[in-house]
């Protein structure tokens, strides 16, 4: 019997661990070792930042999904990975630490044959000073990163709006909290959920909305933008976004590295090596992700962390990671197979694998500032990634270590995304996009590095009514109900 | 209503160069019945874009 252990439960965790549960049957075991209780489905917690949804609903709790997949679940949070296994033991181990009621604290050492590390990102707030700290979110700006964040977002949220009925003008500033974060997508979608309330509780004219963002051209979003299909033109996401924010009346800042966070204040710097200051009443951003700080042992007891995980912590896979420059970067510096290079039965996917580089050209302030997004690995790619990996570990396991891995390259693989404001069945609009890849590949597609047949973007309510469709339908896959492998990532 | 997005339009602003949707661009944006079939022309779209990604 062989074992795969599957740290982390998100996106790609989850899809890695149900699915190799159900390939490779009863005759080998699946353990997945996640610090939390429930599974969140994370593009809904938009809804739960203005109220329009509860907790409950973006949220369900994993231990009897999977004893109905027959996968030992272990809530606990990994701390280090001795590939080689250790002088008391001789099978590669995940030590872990419990978070389980009761168990707090206790430790147990788990041995595996296939090790998938899907632990998604550190939420770094620490990172800027008064976003938060090493403990997470700090008390002057709000999160949607999490479900409790977001409960937390909308109290916030429903204060403003009640100052506001009483007359009293309020500033939101939303965005990013830092020059290197990714998920531009997720701010950009709760700014217009945020504006579309206001419009709700009449109070529109009292709030004045601008976001701020590491990008260095508004519709980024973290892929270096993307040209769409539309009116027989290759329109650029930047005219697009620009359009929408000019539409909905919000202001912007762009190419900003948040520097420091204050009471109703942020400090920036912008590309141009310009600093500024921005006052708010409510403010909600993005803080930059990190790998989870997993450490890596060698069977005598040297740490080799700098072996198995690059230094922002994500772990290394088949990549190119010498690539350099941006004019040398290629889309086949992309990993295919997310092995470790070193260790040939590890695996990484979703957020937890080190990109070879961002997608964004990078750029920085003269004062040498780091101001770029880095690359999303979110959402459908995530799923996708990890659904690809427990193929190659489920063949591997059953027809032999030869077995030729899966691919699943994000410069060969396209995503979809809806960004909705409002939950109203015909109240709400979104703005529904594909991109196809997600990676640009300039020497496939000379100069937009996309294919525009499949990379496209309009707004209106079909998108809104997708976006409906997806939170339910991804819920019901992630609880395996009837049905649940035919619900594509 | 009819060219309330131009009107957000600052001079020599952040937003002065772009372009802003027209009444009748923002009117289909809500009709029923032409979201109805863009929503199958999305979702086609996108299961292409999905089934080329798998």
């Amino acid at each position: 019997m062989a074992r795969l252990v599957v740290l982390g439960g998100g996106v790609s965790g989850h899809t890695a661990a149900t699915f190799a549960a159900k390939w490779l049957g009863s005759a080998h075991e699946v353990v997945v070792v996640t610090p939390n209780s429930k599974w969140n489905w994370i593009p809904s917690n938009i809804w739960v930042g203005v109220g329009e949804m509860s907790k409950e609903e973006v949220t369900f709790d994993l231990a009897p999904v999977y004893a109905k997949a027959g996968i030992n679940y272990k809530q606990a949070k990994a701390l280090s990975i001795n590939p080689e296994g250790s002088e008391l033991l001789n099978k590669p181990f995940v030590t872990i630490e419990y978070t389980l009621a009761g168990r707090e604290g206790m430790t147990e050492n788990v041995e595996y044959d296939y090790l998938i590390n899907a632990t998604g990102p550190k939420l770094n707030f620490g990172a800027t000073p008064g976003l938060g700290d090493a403990n997470g979110l700090g008390e002057f700006t709000v999160s949607v990163c999490t479900a409790d964040h977001a409960v937390h977002a909308n109290e916030e949220f429903q204060k403003c709006i009640q100052k506001m009925k009483k007359g009293e003008r309020q500033k939101f500033l939303i965005g990013t909290g830092h020059g290197l974060c990714t998920c531009q997508g997720a701010a950009f979608e709760y700014i217009f959920n945020i504006e579309h309330e206001l419009n709700k509780a009449g109070v529109r004219d009292m709030a004045d909305l601008k976001w701020i963002s590491n990008e260095s051209f508004l519709g980024d979003f973290g892929v270096g933008g993307l040209h769409m299909k539309s009116m027989g033109f290759a329109v650029s996401s930047k005219i697009f976004a620009e359009s929408l924010f000019t539409e909905r009346n919000v202001d912007w800042i762009i190419g900003a590295h948040v520097n420091k966070v204050e009471k109703g204040k942020v400090s920036y710097e912008l590309l141009d090596g310009s600093m500024g200051e921005e006052e708010f009443d409510f403010s909600m951003l993005i803080p930059p992700f990190a790998g989870v700080g997993l450490k890596a042992y060698a069977k005598d007891g040297t740490d080799i962390t700098a072996t198995v995980f690059a230094p922002n912590g994500f772990m290394k896979v088949d990549a190119n990671y010498s690539a350099g420059a941006y004019e040398n970067w290629r889309a086949s510096d992309w990993p295919k197979t997310y092995q470790n290079p070193t260790y040939g039965n590890m695996f990484a996917c979703g957020i937890a694998f080190a990109p070879p580089h961002p997608i964004s050209k990078p750029m920085s302030s003269p004062n040498g500032t780091p101001i770029n997004p880095t690359p999303p690995r979110t959402g459908m790619p995530s799923g996708i990634i990890g659904k690809a990996v427990a193929h190659s570990i489920c063949d591997r396991i059953l027809q032999g270590e030869n077995a030729p891995l899966h691919e699943a390259s994000m410069a060969h693989m396209g995503a979809a995304c809806v960004a909705s404001a409002g939950k109203g069945i015909f109240d709400g609009t979104a703005a529904a996009m594909t991109i196809y890849p997600v990676v640009p590949d300039f020497e496939k597609y000379p100069g937009t590095g996309r294919d525009t047949d499949y990379t496209f973007g309009e707004i209106g309510l079909a998108g809104h009514w997708i976006k409906h469709i997806l939170h339910h339908l991804f819920i019901w896959k992630a609880k395996l109900k009837a049905g649940w492998t035919l619900i594509p990532e | 209503m009819s060219k309330k997005a131009e009107h957000n339009i600052k001079a020599y602003g952040n937003n002065f160069t772009t372009m802003t949707p027209g009444p009748f661009a923002i009117k289909l944006r809500t009709c029923k019945i032409w979201q109805f079939i863009r929503f199958i022309v999305i979702n086609i779209k996108m299961l292409v874009v999905v089934r080329k990604s798998h």
